[in-house]
């Protein structure tokens, strides 16, 4: 289409490009203000000389929060999650997907189990029971509280039978024709070939530990049993430095509440900042498919 | 011919079961076993006697949530937050794909995109952290900001009117991004020769937009603000709850986080979990009338 550029249609167009760049600068600047306050002086931040630049550039905050115990235990308990999380998560969705990819002719179960997991996603206990049950079945205060529960998505279940849907049925004939069982078929046929599924809700996965913090705080009962999400949620609310130790007031100085706290949200940010460019291409063709199907 | 092909069924089916078993277990377990719990919604509940031994009450715990002048006060915030974000919710995403579809440059484009995207992955913990600091009326930059006009310093988070202000601007800010995608694929999915077919007839691009973009996003409009209606009772509570405090509950009390101050901090487990049952109840209702809808108005199916 040849286009006829009229003064109001150029007028239109650079006013869009810089609406657009001011907009973006409006969802980077507070993320952009907290690592440029992380790095500023104490007598700096307080004076509200930091905007998007470091002032008096330091590192205090940062060497502070490293050698602070709780938050170090914290960073680790998250990692564990992550890690746990994931890979039990992965494993369950797999195993329960791949059944449920057959057809009725092969597996005449299939509509029970299929109703019996989608029935989940509309009716929950609520709360207090589910609460409730976590800790009849003892898991308080263990990790295994951030994982178990949450350990079967039915979206991801979804997620992964439609995948495993639109392989060609062959595939799996051959294979048997070749003696495999069906786990052997699943393991050497199916996983390999889709890494990209399993990508995409491994990395939902990822972000959904990382980022949660109720289960932490509901089922914790010690602070160094929390995830850093849950302890961030005690520092913003409560926002003291009561754990500070003498070996660290020769940095007091330098740092206060805030530079500290946004040390903090800096470095929670960090792997979701790290892994986020990676995440989105998967995501944006899952948000497309998901919605735009009807 | 017929024997083997069963047996050969049965074989396999068995290990279907076997795949599906650790799943099975824990769904009834933690997903199942909270919606028996709901029993005690209708009891006098005391935690030492168990799910089925505390005293039977029928409806009294209903009667009492409703009894009380601030379970309206609750209601009425949620349905206000939740229909604000909705509203807005659906304009801004909009405005933005609109705009965002103008631009010729990729790489502006994408790069617009991607930084749009990005709060939407940062949890509320964070996000609220960061809301909290530079919001502060005591050297938060927004503050800081408009002292240099001369006003006073606003206490965003401290103020009822204020705070609700503050958690549909943040809720847009951190979903923006996501929806806007959605909207763009919509736009891209557009028959291009109908732009052409305009434009020889003459039509400018405030008229293409009008006449040809927005009625052919009609129906995903449609779906996405008819999906939206089966969340109304969730007004956002990772959001509100990480960032409200005493001073305001009155304005920004929402169904979520009551349920947790009078179940988890009071701990009145009946009348808590009779609260969560009558919003699960309602959604439900909502749900299925939205997916109806979604089914009559833009022929939207799940399965």
């Amino acid at each position: 289409m040849i286009e006829r550029r009229t003064l109001s249609r150029k007028v239109f167009l650079y006013a869009n490009y810089i609406f657009l760049t001011l907009f973006s600068i409006t969802c980077l600047f507070p993320i952009i203000h907290m690592a440029a306050l992380s790095f500023s002086s104490n007598a700096a931040v307080s004076a509200g000389w930091v905007t998007i630049w470091p002032v008096d550039f330091n590192l205090d905050s940062y060497k502070y929060i490293f050698s602070n115990n709780i938050f170090m235990s914290t960073v680790l308990v998250s990692f564990q999650r992550v890690i746990l999380g994931v890979s039990l998560s992965l494993t369950l969705t797999v195993l329960a997907a791949y059944p449920l990819s057959k057809s009725n002719l092969k597996f005449r179960s299939r509509t029970i189990y299929s109703w019996f997991f989608v029935i989940t996603m509309i009716f929950n206990g609520g709360l207090i029971p589910t609460f409730m049950v976590v800790k009849e079945t003892g898991l308080m205060d263990t990790i295994w509280a951030l994982v178990i529960p949450s350990a079967v998505n039915v979206f991801n279940i979804v997620l992964m039978l439609n995948f495993f849907r639109t392989q060609p049925p062959e595939l799996e004939e051959s294979a048997q024709m070749d003696g495999a069982g069906s786990l052997r078929t699943l393991w050497s046929i199916y996983l390999p070939i889709s890494k990209p599924s399993l990508a995409t809700i491994a990395l939902f996965s990822i972000i959904f530990h990382w980022n949660s913090w109720f289960d932490g705080m509901i089922y914790m009962n010690s602070p160094s049993n929390y995830p850093l999400q849950t302890y961030l949620r005690t520092v913003i609310v409560s926002r003291d430095l009561t754990n500070m130790n003498a070996s660290d007031l020769s940095l007091l100085a330098n740092i206060s509440n805030r530079t500290v706290m946004a040390a903090q949200l800096f470095v929670s940010m960090l792997p979701v900042l790290c892994i986020y460019p990676f995440l989105q291409k998967y995501f944006v063709k899952g948000i497309v498919l998901g919605s735009v199907k009807g | 011919m017929e024997l083997k092909g069963t047996r050969k069924r049965r074989f396999s089916t068995g290990a279907y079961h076997m795949m599906l078993l650790p799943a099975v277990i824990l769904v009834l377990i933690y997903s199942y076993g909270p919606i028996v719990g709901i029993v005690i919604a209708f009891q006098d509940f005391i935690p030492s006697n168990g799910w089925f031994n505390s005293e039977w009450i029928g409806f009294d715990n209903f009667k009492y949530v409703f009894g009380m002048p601030d379970t309206m006060q609750v209601i009425g915030n949620t349905l206000f937050i939740s229909l604000l974000k909705m509203i807005v919710g659906i304009i801004f995403p909009l405005g933005l794909a609109i705009l965002l579809n103008e631009v010729k440059n990729v790489v502006f484009k994408r790069t617009v995109q991607t930084v749009v995207y990005m709060p939407y992955f940062i949890s509320w913990i964070i996000l609220s952290g960061i809301l909290i600091d530079i919001l502060s009326p005591s050297g938060g930059i927004i503050n800081n900001f408009l002292g240099l006009f001369g006003f006073e310093p606003i206490y965003f988070l401290g103020d009822g009117a204020w705070f609700r202000f503050v958690i549909v601007a943040s809720h847009i800010w951190k979903e923006l991004g996501f929806d806007t995608i959605v909207y763009l694929a919509a736009i891209l999915s557009i028959d291009k020769s109908l732009y052409e077919a305009a434009a020889l007839d003459g039509a400018g691009h405030i008229k293409q937009m009008w006449h040809i973009t927005l009625p052919g996003m009609k129906p995903i409009i449609v779906l996405l603000s008819v999906l939206s209606l089966g969340n109304i009772l969730n007004a956002g509570f990772d959001q509100v709850f990480n960032l409200y405090s005493p001073q305001v509950y009155s304005s920004a009390d929402i169904l979520d986080t009551y349920v947790f101050r009078i179940g988890m901090e009071q701990m009145q487990y009946g009348v808590a979990t009779a609260v969560g049952l009558f919003k699960s109840f309602v959604s439900f209702i909502f749900i299925c009338t939205s997916y109806l809808l979604a089914y009559k108005l833009a022929n939207y199916r799940i399965f």
